[in-house]
């Protein structure tokens, strides 16, 4: 996975600040079109192979920021000013959460392993011997791998004692756990939705930026302009995303326009309650285990990839569920907004009918920015409808979860708990839990966080989850 | 010999643009770098109104770094002690 910080994140926010600061500048529809050329002028070295290209990609990637998904709504003739208007007037977010930008992807070669110069052609040659494939021979007294037999173990690599074999990944097929990264006849990649989980990992480890989230910006930014009551559901693992406190976020975020901000923390408190009595109560009735549901991308998983795993997710809701259940009995009537570091929120909201709209974290950022906001300038101000517990807190890092579950049990049921806690939907992760699932494992709660460190370390954080972590601690500790 | 100072800008804008990666950047320092420098977190410096320079930004003994890293400030940070030279942006 790429890190945090590079240059496709970053074309990402400066784009998106520089739309949004327009669009609060109402000139948005007058200077659309023209900031693909503005962002690449001609004196400009460009990222691939020309300037045009450059803008062209700037073009798909404001398209994906409308909210557009670019395989179903491409059209080249239509200028950007008419995706706008069409955005400012839609009225529900659509399915799928994510889109691809065909034009980025760079057709990764499919060949992963290759023997390189520091080939000696050696006496030993284990490669050779080991490959269970038969797919390496020694040609001019060099290994050569057949593609047509490799299978792409890796055996042959872990073997040389010259390290000559290298692997070349193909970034989002690999980090993809469920397959749905797939390629069409011309080698793009594409998405194959039914089987997506929307976990995010494609966006963040394609190095070309191919892949997108279709931002919510404009609709959220269009409602407060419309001045709609509309409330910010604030989720846990908002501690250190930004400078400032917590509190001093609240402000910033009613500078904005938002005329409320939950805690969404207060519904995590609710989710690990009811967790609690729920896994009693299974257990007691002779079931198996129970498997903690707050997680979107693992529900989705466990619903589509684990067969027999549907039947142990918890009933009990979501955090974003009672936090939605409860902004709407103190704001009937308003918009809902959760921001959160999460891709597969996206699709939960839709799910659950829990949110209007979803941002993520990094959107936020780019709307603090375009408004000027600086959160250090904010007065503290206490969230509508109070706050979440410490524990609720700690449901944005990986074990918290199931910590704040069994904080809640009674001795009888702490004895008989016996948790597992995933760090990370890995492929590996996935074979664990189909053994599960199969009953194969003594585990009777499985806790499962798609992103290995949990929500601090989702796809829409700013940041450092180190340094988020620490700071996470140090809050427990206090 | 007087410390180096690093001030880094942690306002929202420097933040968001990733700022916030900077925060590790004692983890970075190795000795005698790690014993020389001052490392400080500052408000907006104000330089993101200036059209020329891209965020984040960090103060090296008072020069600047614009679009940040935790790299471009260590090289900055060892050709100030040694002596050497930096391209600063300003």
């Amino acid at each position: 996975m790429l890190t945090m910080n590079n240059q496709s994140n970053y074309i990402r926010k400066e784009l998106s600040s520089l739309l949004l600061k327009d669009f609060n500048e109402d000139k948005l529809a007058r200077t659309i079109d023209r900031i693909p050329i503005d962002l690449n002028p001609r004196d400009k070295s460009s990222y691939r192979c020309c300037t045009f290209k450059d803008r062209a990609m700037t073009r798909y990637r404001i398209m994906a920021l409308l909210g557009f998904s670019i395989e179903q709504d491409d059209d080249e003739y239509k200028p950007l000013k008419e995706y706008l208007g069409e955005a400012l007037v839609r009225e529900k977010i659509e399915h799928p959460p994510l889109t691809v930008i065909s034009v980025a992807c760079s057709s990764c070669p499919r060949v992963t392993y290759r023997v390189t110069d520091s080939c000696r052609g050696c006496l030993a040659r284990p490669c050779e011997t080991n490959c269970p494939f038969g797919a390496i021979s020694i040609k001019n007294g060099r290994a050569e791998i057949d593609k047509d037999k490799c299978r792409n173990c890796g055996k042959c690599r872990e073997l040389c004692p010259f390290n000559a074999i290298i692997y070349t990944p193909v970034p989002c097929e690999d980090a993809c756990p469920v397959n749905a990264v797939k390629r069409d006849d011309s080698g793009n990649m594409f998405i194959d939705y039914d089987n997506c989980i929307s976990c995010g990992r494609c966006v963040r480890s394609c190095p070309f930026g191919a892949v997108m989230e279709r931002s919510q910006l404009i609709d959220v930014s269009a409602r407060i302009k419309e001045k709609k009551p509309i409330t910010a559901m604030l989720a846990p693992s908002i501690i250190g995303q930004f400078p400032g406190s917590t509190a001093q976020l609240v402000a910033a975020l009613k500078q904005l326009g938002f005329t409320a901000v939950v805690d969404v923390a207060a519904g995590a408190d609710e989710t690990s309650a009811l967790e609690a009595v729920e896994f009693a109560e299974r257990i007691e009735q002779g079931e198996a285990m129970m498997a903690t549901s707050c997680c979107p991308a693992w529900v989705d998983a466990a619903e589509k990839h684990i067969s027999g795993m549907k039947i142990f997710l918890s009933d009990t809701g979501t955090p974003l569920f009672y936090t939605s259940q409860a902004a709407e009995t103190l704001f009937p009537g308003s918009l809902k907004v959760f921001i959160g570091p999460c891709t597969a929120k996206r699709s939960e909201a839709i799910r659950d009918n829990s949110a209007d709209y979803v941002l993520s974290f990094e959107e936020l950022g780019a709307m603090l920015i375009a408004a000027g906001i600086d959160v250090n300038d904010c007065e503290e101000t206490d969230f509508n409808g109070g706050d979440g517990s410490f524990r609720a807190r700690a449901f944005a890092a990986s074990g918290g979860v199931a910590d704040a579950v069994i904080a809640r049990f009674d001795e009888e049921t702490r004895s008989i708990c016996n948790p597992l806690k995933v760090d990370g939907l890995t492929k590996k992760n996935i074979n664990l839990l189909k053994a599960a699932a199969a009953g194969k494992l003594k585990y009777n709660l499985i806790e499962v966080m798609s992103c290995e460190g949990g929500c601090i370390c989702g796809p829409g954080v700013i940041g450092n989850p180190k340094v988020v972590k620490k700071k996470l601690e140090n809050s427990m500790s206090a | 010999m007087e410390k180096i100072s690093i001030e880094i800008c942690t306002g929202t804008t420097c933040y968001v643009m990733g700022a916030s990666d900077l925060l590790t950047l004692e983890e970075h320092l190795r000795p005698p770098l790690s014993s020389s420098v001052k490392i400080s977190g500052s408000t907006c410096l104000g330089i993101c109104r200036d059209k020329r320079f891209k965020p984040p930004f960090v103060r090296v003994a008072g020069k600047l770094i614009a679009q940040a890293s935790v790299r471009k400030v260590l090289k900055a940070v060892e050709a100030e002690y040694s002596g050497g030279s930096y391209a600063y942006d300003e």
